[in-house]
Formats: structure tokens, sequence, C-alpha cells
């Protein structure tokens, strides 16, 4: 039989190919060969489903089975019973944290019940590396019609009218950023892909280049025809070489098929897109450096003005805008700028990309329309939180951004109300944290973050940026004093007021942010030297339980400081200066005679 | 930049578009998803299902859906049906109305399954296996 009757669809993204769906798909094209179905059933790889916890995922159409974990041995039991016998295999269907019911299909999945996807609207669904698959999803019809039935005003006003606003953080309107390099003066203009993904978390912008190459150059080849720029550049970290890979695989495919190259549609259009790749430094994000280091130069920020509108590439009036963004572009040129606006907020519209991750159940990228609380997003989507543990803070905005608390979990998310609550959306991190995570520690993991990727051109930034994570290092070692809490506040708010770009300007939002909402931990840590969530490791000190303690020595032979001291069937004592907190001792003693901090 | 591209295949109309897109939808029409307008037939692959030819019947009924350009039609093999003595069975699922199972389908049977009953709305009387069957 030549008729393909069925698709197995195997999740190609990042996180399912480091869990081995490379593999998966080599050996589902193995078996299937070995029983003889080859023929009637394709093996697909496609984009990132987004539930990235459960992976790797393998789809089955038109049965629309969702299968999670699968691991290299169940592929024969897959063919076997799923393909041959049409019996699904229940052992490998998702089961649902809370009712532990197993599910089927993607639509009944809590998971996926209450998310909209317009930027993620196709991963999963197309084979990436297929041109034909996206044309099938209506690909490349919204830049005929912009370039054939739109002027290039229109395109930027529809955009406008859509509120569309920018994904990688500062939500700036798009269809604004358009007009002002379309009404710059000069010849050549550009528009350039930020792709260059920096916060900790976020992997939105990688998994849309992996899974839907095609909509971001459709969407740039529009912004180029609105700007008026023939030129694109994808500026990617080098980091990510599966989207580079796709994205030039995609790209070929685009001249191939005249929606790149000259004349495009017969309009007299012309426009190509390049790849740029970076090092992946965190502050090439923002966009003055990011085009600094196109040019060959250092990836350092400049002063605005001059906008990149006015001044950007080559000294030519730029347009950047992230991937997300781009995402967008399409189903609003298609579908109009009222429906686009229906969805979301006064003031923040459409969807919005967030990377789950943390103490919460299920873990991934999910789509949801702006004004969803995160009420919803944790505990409907996520699942609720790992072990039924108490929900602490929820992290967002990465390092630009901070924590927010119980008090605002029904506080429907945009860029406004993020920012009001002492947040801000950023790319769209999400870390949701527990009774485990200590608010000071997560503080100094994002300063660390930030004083690793400063530039260092600027003096607050550099040099301000390392007092405050010093600071911090005494904190959380038990050596702070309390002039500390004074010194972090008046630098952190020096720092933001005078750096010179973004990446300093809000590097110490993590700490202000935690000092407001859990100014006791930090007095607890610099008053008691006391760690409550048992993350600082120098706070710990494990001490014995003298009503329990037989003398065993079992304890004193495994520290490997030997600050456990007493004699055989006596009571030993641990040397608290000396001890570094390893726990071995703990794991050692058969009596829980040692007590953990 | 502005590298010289030879147009191979270049789009250069909306038409032209529609036209690969169409083409492409093929492709990937196994895809649908949700409770769409479309006919589900189901084919029992069971052990006593496949023992009585059910890869023919399933052969056939693709390559019939092919032949006659039927595009909102979902063939799903499920496991046993309960009525192995009329193995192959096809159950015919079509929105909105009672399931049809037509048991001792054949290639020939499932041919005039698509070409009866799909296309034509006529029920193949002596092939229905059982008619007071109410879908839960």
């Amino acid at each position: 039989m030549d008729t393909v009757r069925s698709h197995i669809m195997v999740c190609g993204g990042t996180g399912c190919v480091s869990s081995d769906s490379e593999k998966l798909i080599t050996l589902f094209k193995e078996k299937l060969s070995s029983v003889d179905y080859d023929k009637e059933v394709n093996v697909i790889r496609t984009g990132c489903f987004g539930f990235c916890g459960q992976g790797p995922i393998v789809k089955i159409h038109p049965d629309n089975v969702f299968y999670v974990q699968v691991k290299l041995d169940d592929v024969d039991e897959i063919v076997e019973e799923h393909i041959i016998k049409g019996r699904i295999v229940k052992r490998l269907l998702y089961e649902e944290p809370f009712y532990k019911r197993k599910v089927q299909s993607t639509s009944k999945m809590d998971f996926y019940k209450k998310q909209y996807r317009i930027a993620l609207r196709n991963c999963g669904i197309i084979n990436p590396e297929e041109i034909e698959e996206y044309i099938a999803y209506d690909g490349y019809e919204a830049l005929g019609k912009a370039l054939l039935e739109m002027s290039a005003e229109e395109v930027t006003n529809i955009l406008k009218d859509a509120g569309l606003r920018g994904r990688g953080g500062g939500g700036f309107p798009t269809g604004l950023k358009w007009e002002f390099t379309s009404k710059s003066p000069g010849n050549q203009k550009y528009i350039i892909c930020n792709a260059d993904e920096g916060d900790p978390g976020a992997f939105m912008d990688r998994s849309i280049l992996e899974g839907d190459p095609h909509s971001v150059l459709e969407a740039m080849a529009i912004g180029g025809y609105a700007t008026g720029a023939n030129s694109g550049i994808v500026y990617i970290r080098a980091e990510y070489p599966l989207a580079i890979k796709r994205l030039n695989i995609a790209i070929e495919q685009a001249r191939e098929f005249g929606f790149l190259g000259k004349d495009i549609f017969g309009s007299g259009f012309d426009f190509d897109i390049s790849v740029k790749l970076g090092a992946g430094a965190f502050v090439c994000g923002e966009e003055t450096a990011l085009i600094h280091s196109v040019e060959g130069k250092r990836g350092e920020p400049t002063k605005k003005p001059p906008f990149p509108s006015e001044s950007g590439y080559q000294g030519k009036p730029t347009t950047v805008n992230n991937v997300e963004t781009f995402a967008n572009v399409c189903p609003i040129i298609l579908k109009g700028s009222q429906w686009f606006s229906s969805i979301g907020t006064e003031t923040s519209k459409g969807t919005k990309v967030f990377a789950l991750a943390g103490s919460v159940n299920n873990v991934g990228l999910v789509e949801v329309p702006m004004g969803t609380t995160l009420r919803e997003i944790i505990y409907d989507i996520g699942g609720g939180i790992i072990g039924g543990k108490e929900f602490k803070a929820v992290q967002t905005g990465g390092p630009s951004g901070g924590v927010i608390t119980v008090n605002d979990l029904d506080t429907p998310i945009d860029y406004e109300s993020l920012k009001n609550i002492g947040s801000m959306m950023g790319s769209g991190g999400m870390i949701i944290m527990d009774e485990t995570s200590c608010m000071v520690n997560i503080a100094k993991f994002y300063l660390d973050f930030s004083q690793d990727e400063s530039c260092g051109k600027c003096t607050p930034c550099r040099i301000g940026v390392k007092r405050m994570y010093e600071i911090l290092e005494r904190i959380t070692k038990g050596e702070g004093q309390l002039e500390d809490l004074e010194k972090l506040e008046l630098l952190a708010n020096m720092i933001k007021h005078s750096s010179l770009c973004g990446l300093g300007q809000t590097a110490p939002n993590p700490v202000l942010s935690t000092m407001k909402y859990f100014r006791e931990e930090y007095l607890e840590h610099v008053e008691n030297h006391y760690c409550r969530a048992g993350e600082c490791k120098d706070l710990l000190k494990y001490s014995i339980d003298s009503n329990k303690c037989i003398g065993c020595t079992a304890c004193a032979k495994v520290c490997p400081v030997s600050c456990i001291t007493g004699k055989p069937k006596e009571i030993h004592k641990i040397d608290q200066t000396q001890c570094i907190s390893c726990g071995a001792c703990f794991d050692a003693c058969k009596f829980d005679a040692v007590i953990k901090p | 930049m502005n590298i010289e591209v030879v147009n191979k295949m270049s789009v250069k109309s909306l038409e032209e578009l529609k036209k690969l897109r169409e083409e492409s939808k093929k492709k990937v029409s196994l895809r649908k998803e949700g409770k769409g307008d479309y006919i589900e037939l189901m084919v029992g692959m069971a052990t006593c299902g496949i023992a009585a030819g059910a890869r023919t019947t399933l052969s056939a009924l693709m390559d019939e859906i092919q032949k006659k350009d039927i595009d909102n039609i979902k063939v799903v093999q499920v496991g046993c049906l309960g009525y192995c003595h009329s193995e192959p069975i096809v159950q015919v699922n079509e929105p909105g109305k009672e399931p049809i199972i037509y048991g001792n389908v054949d290639d020939k049977r499932a041919r005039e399954i698509i070409n009866k009953h799909i296309i034509n709305h006529e029920l193949i009387d002596d092939a229905i296996i059982i008619e007071t069957y109410k879908k839960p």
C-alpha cells in the first residue's frame, strides 16, 4: 500500500533532541521498514510541542494520540501495538498530576486547554524543514497579500491598530517602530531579527525558529516592505545550532520558491535575508549593542538617541524586532487588526509565550492571552507545585525582572500590571519557586548573571553591580551587617538611574523586589545567620542529638573534614566552626541522631 | 547581502500560491484535529481482524479514498470491536449520524463503502452487521 495513512510526529526541538529523539526517529523508521509498514506510515520530525518537561514527545495522527517520555525501548511496542493493531499504549500516555488520570489527546489536557497559540501556531504541527508544509498552513499568504494588495503604510497601520508590542521585553509598539524607520530618510534600510535570546530559562525564540522558521522569515519580508528595507539580518547566538541549521534550510527554500530574492510575487519588491551569528552575550539583546555586534564591533550599547530607526546598522535606518514579535505578524495581516486586538487586555493585545520552569509539575512553553492570571498559568496549565509544596514566589522577566508573591497570583498579566508589582514581562521566563527556595540566594543568582554579562562600558553597571553581588555574597555567608541592606538599596537605585543601557538599568530589580517582598529573609540572614529555605550552605550547621546518639562512630568516619569527635559508644559532637555542611553525617547516621538545620 | 537568486519555481501570484497550498494540504491532511466535519472510518485491527484480512481492507479504503480524492475523511485503526465472527469490521462515523458497522469487509466491499455509503449516502444493507448499536 502506497497511501500514507498515519504520521508519527516526533519532537525535534532541542529539549527532546537532548533526550534522544533523533535516535527515536531512526528506530521508528527501522522498525517500520522491518514490519513492512514504512510506505504507509511516515515518521516526521517536527518542532517543539511546548511540553518539554514530558519529552521526548511522540504524537500519532490521525488517531491524535500524544505519547510522553518515550524511550528508545518503547519504539517496538508503539509500532507493534499502536501502528499494527490499533491499540493505544496506555502506559505512555500523559497522566494529569492532580486527578491521576491518563489523557490521550492534547485537546483534553489542562496544559493545552487554556492555551491560545498564535506565535507557536505551527510548532509541533509541521515539519520545519519542508516549506510546503508551512504553505499548507497558510504560509506566505500574508506576504503575498501585503505585497500585492496593500501599501506599505497600510501594513504599518494594521499592526498599529492591532496593538502588537515588542515581545522581547520592552513592549514598544511594533507598528510605531516600523513607522519610524519608514519615515526616516535614506535609500538603504535594514530590518534585523533579534534572536539573541539571553534570559536564563527562556527558550521561546529558539523553539519558534526551530519549529516554524518560515513564519519569522515571512514576517521579516513584510517588515522590509513596510519600512522600505531590502535586506534582513537574523542575529542569532551560535549556541543555537539546531535553530541556525533550520533557519538556513528555510532561507534556501524560501529563495527557491521566490519568497526571498528579486521581484517577490511579481510585485517588484526585492528582499533577502542573511544570518549573523553572535557569541551569546546577554548585552547583545540590547538593540544598539546588537547592531554593533552585527557590524563586527564589540557588542557594547550606545546612547539613544539616535535610535536605530534613524541611524542603525552601518548608520542606516534599521528596525530591530524580536523573534516572537515577528511570529505574530502574519496572522495579523491575514486575520486583521480587530481579531488581534480582541485578544488580551486594554493596553496589551494578543498572547504571550512563557517558559514555565522551576517547581511546577508541567514544565514547558505556554502561550496564553494577555490578561491570564498567574494562578491560571501555575495551577491550571502548570498543574500546580511539585510534590504539593507551598507556593512561595514566581520570578518573571529573568535578570531584569523581579519576584511576584502569593498576594499577586490573581493579577491579570500584561506589560503594565507586571511593572506595577515591581517585575516585568521581559522575554517571558517564568520560574516558579516553592518554600525551599531562598530569596536572597535567588537575587544573588541573577546578580551573578548580570555582573558576568555586563559589557563593562559604563561604571555603574560594571562596578556597581559587582559591589551589590559582593554584598549579597557576604549576606549568604552569614557575614552581612545591617547597614549592608541600606547600602544595597542605595546602590540599586543609583545603578538603575545612571546606567547606560537596559542591562544595568534593570539589573538591580531582582534585589529590590526580593527586598521589598521578603525583607524578613534578608534580616534573618544578617541578624540570626539563618536561612529558612536551607539553601545557603554556609548558614547550615549540623548538630547531634545527644538523646539519640549511641556512639556508633559512623558519622565521624564519613566526615570529610574530621570535625566530628567522640569515642565509640559515647555521644559524638560536631565542631561547627569546622563543619562544611556537606550532610554526609546526616546520611550516614542510622539513628536519626544528626539534626539537619 | 543581495545574493543573486536563481528562481526555480518562483511563485508569482496569490493564485499560484493557493494552488501550491492545495497540493501541500494533501500531505498534511492526516493531522486534522478536534471535532471537525469529517467522517471517521474505524477499521478493527486486532488479531482477529488482521487474521481475517483487515490490512487488505485498510489498504482498499485508503486507495479508494485517494482515487476519489475525498478529503473530509479520516481512517483510524482501532482494537477489537467485539464482532470477531464478522471480521474484518469497518465502522463508519458520520457527524450527526448513528454509527454504522459493516462486517466481512473485503477489498470489494471496502470500495463499495466508499462509493455507495460515503459518496452516494446509500447504506449497504446486506453488509451491516448490527443496527441496534447506539454510540455511548
